[in-house]
């Protein structure tokens, strides 16, 4: 009994131990950190290399707006020193997490210092209190129910970082985060922060003559739920995606006819699909107004491994690339 | 006017003609169905087995995506299972069979919600329990009035024994063999309307559909020929109105339907010349004329 209680007080000891020293001094051991989201998770692991243990809450192919948090989420919230998040009311569940855990580390808000699009004022204020109050009132009942809540209402389109100049003012958050937990290392987070931003700078040259090459008439692009404004507003585009199309529990048939009515009249080619969302009443749309399928879009999450969006800069290629074939035909 | 208000929606939208289309096999199908359920003092077992379709439709999503066919085959085998497996216990042991429907549409629901929650995101139980009315594609449709007819013809075919049953069960029993086989394939009757309605209108509002017009009706007509007239005419009636009020005043075309048929029934309650509010309570003047 003696050695089980003085080997069980030796191990409580190490471990107060452990939480007392500053985590700079533990240099080869890597940071615990966790990222809510696979996009934001592939910047931080990008910034953060083999300096952090990252855990990204909501994996690849997951919808951020209506994720529940698990009880290993929130042991990995407990043990990490830093936690980086989007902001801008995109993970509604987060703060209640944080709480629940006694998360006592840094909170890195990746979107700080963005210039936030304001949610522009639908027709029908009807949906967007509706949409309000789901997410207010019953989110935690009835997350699944507002699929896209976030997007139908809210002060700011959460969404920043479908905009490359965006990225940039995330890597520079997310670096000085980084170094801010662990100076020993601040340099090397801040090198691959300069990698990390030059690929961004060539990947948007690219971009910007792919959709420059678009046609002035061939400019309004269909997606189901509305997610891609602060690319709309870097290249002039107009993206429709009418309220309620996002979540099926919410959509009338007003919405689609109001979409059905505007593709015929603009007749816009080609609707797009995303990965988080039911594609079958893109598939309709598309049918009825001869408008073609034009491609999977990638809006809230990165894809599998295998996908063609497994990486953030993967990702934004993808998109470019398939609303420019898509449209540019 | 009424060009605008009631043909122009479904004269301009292909979407509109087949949400309307798939509304009225589902009324044709499901509301007879309701009518017997209502009639053997069944009404909460459609419900019951609306939830025990879930843990199906979900494992067919898991194996092939959005796919129509896996997901109506993994909810008519779950239904089947729940419906056969509490009509087993009920047989063979001393729990009556309300009580192990109930443990057994339980069971079944949270293991879909457990199945749901832990492998697809939160967007595919939605569908499955809203539905997509307004994205019916063709097989969606082909498969919606196979459903309708196959039910029609399989409850002609039984409607006599089920007649019996609604009206003696103990009778039906002592004179036939054929009293379980009865039951077991008039359940699945119900499962089958109900798989076919969740890919219209969702779970929760197939089952508003199978039942809301069968209780309506119930204030208009006695013979059972004419409740499930009544109640197929109520139930289509509300999916035309329902789409349109969703067309008109942008509401979410499911709930709107099973709204109206919910506003059909509170009518009937009040004004059904048999056995409603009015009639029941009014002097009836015909005899003191």
């Amino acid at each position: 009994m003696t050695s089980l209680r003085s080997v069980f007080a030796s191990a409580t000891a190490l471990a107060t131990l452990s939480f007392t020293i500053p985590t700079a001094s533990w240099a080869e051991q890597p940071i615990p950190v966790v990222a809510t989201f696979s996009i934001l998770g592939d910047m931080v692991e990008r910034i953060g290399g083999e300096h952090i243990a990252l855990t990204t809450l909501v994996g690849p192919e997951g919808d951020t707006h209506v994720y529940q948090p698990t009880p290993k989420a929130a042991r990995s919230v407990a043990e990490a020193d830093l936690l980086f998040m989007n902001g801008l009311e995109f993970e509604g569940w987060l703060e209640r997490l944080a709480e629940a855990a006694s998360f006592d580390g840094a909170m890195v808000v990746a979107t700080t210092g963005v210039s936030p699009i304001a949610f522009e004022e639908h027709e029908d204020d009807d949906h967007d209190e509706h949409a309000g109050h789901d997410e207010h009132d019953e989110h935690d009942e009835h997350a699944g129910h507002d699929e896209h809540a976030g997007h139908d209402h809210g002060t700011f389109d959460p969404h920043a970082w479908q905009s490359l100049d965006n990225a940039l003012i995330y890597a520079n958050n997310i670096a000085a985060g980084l170094a801010q937990a662990d100076p020993a290392n601040a340099s090397e987070y801040y090198t691959n922060r300069a990698a990390f931003v030059a690929e961004i700078v060539a990947l948007k040259s690219d971009i910007d003559a792919m959709m420059a090459a678009l046609p002035a008439d061939k400019r309004t692009v269909v997606t189901p739920h509305d997610a891609f404004g602060y690319f709309a507003e870097a290249y002039d585009l107009t993206f429709e995606a009418p309220q309620g199309m996002s979540t099926e529990s919410e959509v009338s048939a007003a919405d689609v006819a109001a979409l059905i009515t505007q593709i015929r009249r603009e007749s816009i080619s080609a609707v797009f699909i995303e990965s988080i969302t039911d594609n079958r009443m893109m598939e309709q749309i598309a049918n009825e107004t001869g408008a073609t399928i034009g491609g999977t879009l990638y809006s809230d999450a990165l894809s599998g491994e295998t996908g063609p969006a497994s990486t953030y800069l993967d990702m934004m290629r993808h998109n470019a690339t398939t609303l420019s074939d898509a449209l540019g035909s | 006017m009424i060009w605008d208000l009631m043909l122009a929606p479904f004269a301009d939208f292909g979407f509109m003609r087949r949400a309307l289309l798939g509304c009225i096999a589902v009324s044709v199908g499901a509301t007879p169905v309701g009518v017997f359920l209502m009639l053997r003092h069944m009404s909460l077992t459609g419900d019951a087995m609306a939830h025990a379709i879930l843990p199906g439709a979900a494992i067919g999503y898991l194996v092939s995506g959005l796919s129509l066919g896996a997901m109506t085959i993994g909810g008519l085998v779950a239904g089947m299972i729940v419906a056969l497996a509490s009509g087993f216990v009920a047989r063979v042991t001393s729990l009556r069979e309300d009580a192990s429907l109930a443990a057994f549409y339980l069971i079944s629901l949270a293991l879909g919600v457990l199945i749901v929650s832990n492998h697809g995101n939160s967007v595919d139980l939605m569908h499955v329990l809203f539905g997509t009315v307004l994205a019916l594609d063709d097989t969606a449709l082909i498969l919606l009035c196979s459903f309708a007819s196959l039910s029609v013809l399989v409850l002609a075919l039984l409607f006599r024994p089920l007649v019996l049953e609604c009206a003696d069960p103990q009778f039906l029993r002592s004179v036939s063999k054929l009293s379980g086989v009865t039951h077991f394939t008039f359940l699945a009757l119900v499962v089958m309307n109900l798989v076919g309605g969740f890919h219209a209108l969702g779970t929760l509002m197939a089952v508003g559909i199978m039942i809301l017009p069968g209780a309506a009706a119930r204030f208009w007509a006695e013979s059972i020929a004419g409740l499930i007239a009544v109640a197929a005419l109520i139930a289509m009636f509300s999916s035309l109105i329902g789409l349109l009020l969703s067309f008109h005043y942008s509401l979410p075309s499911g709930p709107a339907i099973i709204l109206v048929a919910g506003v059909g029934y509170g009518l009937s309650l009040i004004f059904g010349p048999v056995g409603g509010a009015i009639a029941q309570n009014l002097p009836r003047r015909k005899f003191e004329t």
